[in-house]
């Protein structure tokens, strides 16, 4: 077991009658990269705050490193923060923006104009050092607000959705640079997005949040292939997994989901429990986990469907089709085109796919 | 290449010249826009007009300042001096006289300036850490602070007279320069502290995150970050303050003794003397005088204002 770098005990927050965060329990391992993946409103930037101590708890403890600081100042807690907007200084030339937090905590000259230089360096920023935020592009702002928290030499980097002001090219170059970077400090880094791609690509683990509570904490596969619920379910993929809504039928030593008149075949499905037969749940396959075939295929476990309509993406083809008296989307390759109105015959891999229960929506 | 240049030629042959040249008599660039449109008459007009009317007065207290007593008595108020006199300017400033002093406005000027510079740079200087704290630090009781502040900016003056008349008198500070200081400090504060914080709230919360997370404390943000973003609005309430506290008359008149008069109340004992005759010429430019300080602060810092406004425009 890894030492625990954050810990976060029983958290609630609430503003007046309104409940942010509800008795929330997190633990980030020793250099672990998690992200806090949700929508707007869900609390996960709330819960970075409370962390970085800029916020004050209603409730409940964080430990960072095994030291109580609920009740510490934000300079205290041995964190750095990067912010959506950079939040750099406008009036202080970079070199400033860098070495501002250090000249506040009386480190002596050299010792700032040492860290100043290895952050500089390990960012590529060097020869932008005197130059004012104004005059720098986004991604270059955003590299400098990184630097401002590796001068620091901070044990926990806190990163409140950096890189959401960017256009998708260079966000998808810091991305990787964010990830470099933690791969060479081992920082443990807490990341918050709604970005699911950033959130897959960069985390070691990824807290989905909703209404204040973490929906799944897990690493990206087993978000992604093994969602613990429907919403996580439906927030992760793009586009996202198809839902059939039906009733389970046990005949004939075979599991069915039967929705709208079609039977799924999902006896191949590792449920965690026997199925009972007449439950109501909800089928979820991912669109590339359904195998798409022109003539009819003799498999049993086989559909016929119509493409409805086709959106060629360059690598993927992603067809949509009427099935089970609902809209349904496929990824193919990209080579692989379709014309509206041609019948295809589909299969499913059920040992992918996901069951929930229909009330409780909880994976079977 | 060979079937381009066929297709070309093919095109060319196919094109009559009738459609050619209208295509090139059609419209083509910036659209003409006629300069005495009935649209532009009707704007210029009435702006010409309506400048007219507000400048006229001005014309008239110029002009009459510059002319002789005698040429005043003619009664032609609209016409230019015949003779060009500074006369009444010097006599405005110098030799004036109300009861007994004949020092002129001189007296009430460095008055105001003695009322109006600290009175400007105590009340800035508070009202701004007010805005700050306000909109940064969501302090206990901030909401309750801030709604008793601006219900006092909505009670008339004229009901605090008198309390503020004792409550000066009881600090020992009646009818002194501090006690007049201190009471346009306190007035101005409502609407001061109402400008700043929503100035400062206006300014990305982030900053002050970042600033918080980097280890500065309440002071360093308000002097390192806040402060040097801030020179707008710090401008705007100069404005305020400056023009406010200049024409200010009431409280002059109430609170201080007569050596320490500022200039609007000298201005109104010049104006409203009852010796003698009553000299125009040096009611006007006594009043030109009077009114000389708000226009060049509003002129000068006006553009610095403008320059301030475009220099925050760069997004931080």
């Amino acid at each position: 077991m890894q030492n625990v770098s954050v810990s976060v005990k029983d958290l609630s927050l609430s503003f007046g009658a309104v409940t942010v965060l509800d008795t929330l329990n997190l633990d980030i391992k020793d250099g672990e990269f998690l992200v806090l993946l949700g929508s707007s409103g869900c609390g996960k930037s709330t819960l970075l705050n409370c962390i970085a101590g800029l916020l004050d708890v209603s409730d409940g403890q964080i430990f960072i490193k095994n030291k109580n600081v609920t009740w510490e100042e934000p300079k205290d807690r041995g964190i750095g923060m990067v912010f959506q907007s950079y939040a750099l200084y406008p009036q202080m030339s970079v070199e400033k923006n860098l070495s501002f937090g250090l000249q506040v905590a009386k480190v002596p000259k050299e010792e700032i104009d040492k860290r100043v230089s290895r952050a500089a360096e390990i960012l590529q920023i060097q020869p932008l050092l005197k130059r004012k935020p104004s005059e720098l592009s986004g991604g270059q702002r955003q590299r400098v607000a990184i630097g401002r928290a590796l001068v620091r030499d901070v044990d926990v980097f806190l990163f409140d959705e950096p890189l959401s002001n960017l256009d998708a090219k260079l966000r998808s170059e810091l991305r990787v640079e964010i990830k470099r970077l933690h791969q060479s400090l081992k920082n443990t880094m807490i990341y918050v997005t709604h970005d699911q791609i950033e959130a897959l690509t960069l985390a070691d683990r990824i807290a989905v949040m909703k209404s204040g509570v973490i929906q799944q904490l897990a690493d990206p596969m087993t978000i992604y292939n093994a969602p613990e619920n429907l919403f996580v379910a439906g927030f992760i993929g793009s586009p996202s997994m198809n839902f059939f809504r039906g009733e389970l039928q046990l005949r004939d030593q075979r599991a069915y989901v039967h929705a709208n008149g079609v039977d799924f075949d999902v006896s191949a499905y590792p449920s965690r429990a026997p199925f009972v037969h007449g439950q109501k749940v909800v089928l979820g396959l991912r669109p590339e986990h359904v195998r798409v075939d022109e003539a009819a295929s003799g498999a049993a476990a086989s559909h016929r469907a119509v493409v409805d309509i086709e959106e060629p993406m360059g690598a993927d083809n992603l067809l949509w089709l009427k099935l089970a008296g609902q809209s349904m989307s496929v990824r193919i390759a990209g080579q692989r085109r379709y014309a509206p109105g041609t019948a295809v015959t589909l299969s499913f891999d059920m040992a992918v796919a996901s069951i929930f229960d229909a009330t409780s929506e909880n994976r079977l | 290449m060979s079937d381009i240049v066929a297709f070309n030629s093919v095109a060319d042959e196919a094109a009559p010249q009738a459609q050619t040249d209208r295509v090139i008599a059609g419209p083509r660039g910036r659209k003409p826009r006629r300069a005495l449109s009935g649209r532009n008459i009707m704007i210029y007009g009435t702006l010409v007009v309506v400048a007219l009317y507000y400048l006229l007065p001005l014309y008239v207290m110029v002009i009459t300042s510059l002319k002789g007593m005698p040429e005043i008595r003619l009664g032609n108020i609209f016409a230019p001096p015949v003779e060009i006199t500074f006369e009444p300017w010097v006599k405005a400033w110098a030799s004036a006289c109300t009861g007994l002093n004949c020092d002129g406005l001189s007296r009430g000027f460095w008055n105001s300036v003695r009322i109006t510079v600290p009175s400007t740079l105590v009340s800035i200087a508070i009202a701004s850490v007010n805005g700050y704290a306000l909109a940064n630090w969501r302090f206990k009781g901030a909401e309750l602070f801030f709604t008793i502040l601006i219900v006092g900016a909505f009670i008339p003056y004229q009901v605090m007279i008198y309390p503020i008349v004792i409550v000066l008198r009881e600090m020992g500070v009646y009818g002194t320069l501090t006690g007049l200081i201190l009471v346009h400090t306190i007035f101005g504060m409502p609407i001061l502290t109402l400008l700043f914080r929503n100035y400062f709230a206006g300014l990305p919360e982030e900053l002050f995150k970042a600033a918080r997370v980097d280890g500065a404390g309440f002071w360093t943000i308000y002097f390192k970050i806040m402060l040097p973003m801030s020179l707008p609005i710090f401008v705007v309430a100069m404005i305020l303050q400056v023009t406010g506290i200049w024409n200010d008359f009431l409280f002059g008149v109430v609170f201080t003794r007569p050596e320490y008069y500022p200039m609007t109340v000298q201005l109104n004992n010049i104006v409203n003397s009852v010796q003698g005759v009553k000299e125009y010429n040096v009611n006007m430019a006594a009043t030109i005088l009077t009114g000389a300080v708000p226009l060049f602060v509003y002129f000068v810092s006006g553009r610095l204002f403008v320059r301030g406004i475009a220099a925050g425009a760069v997004k931080g």
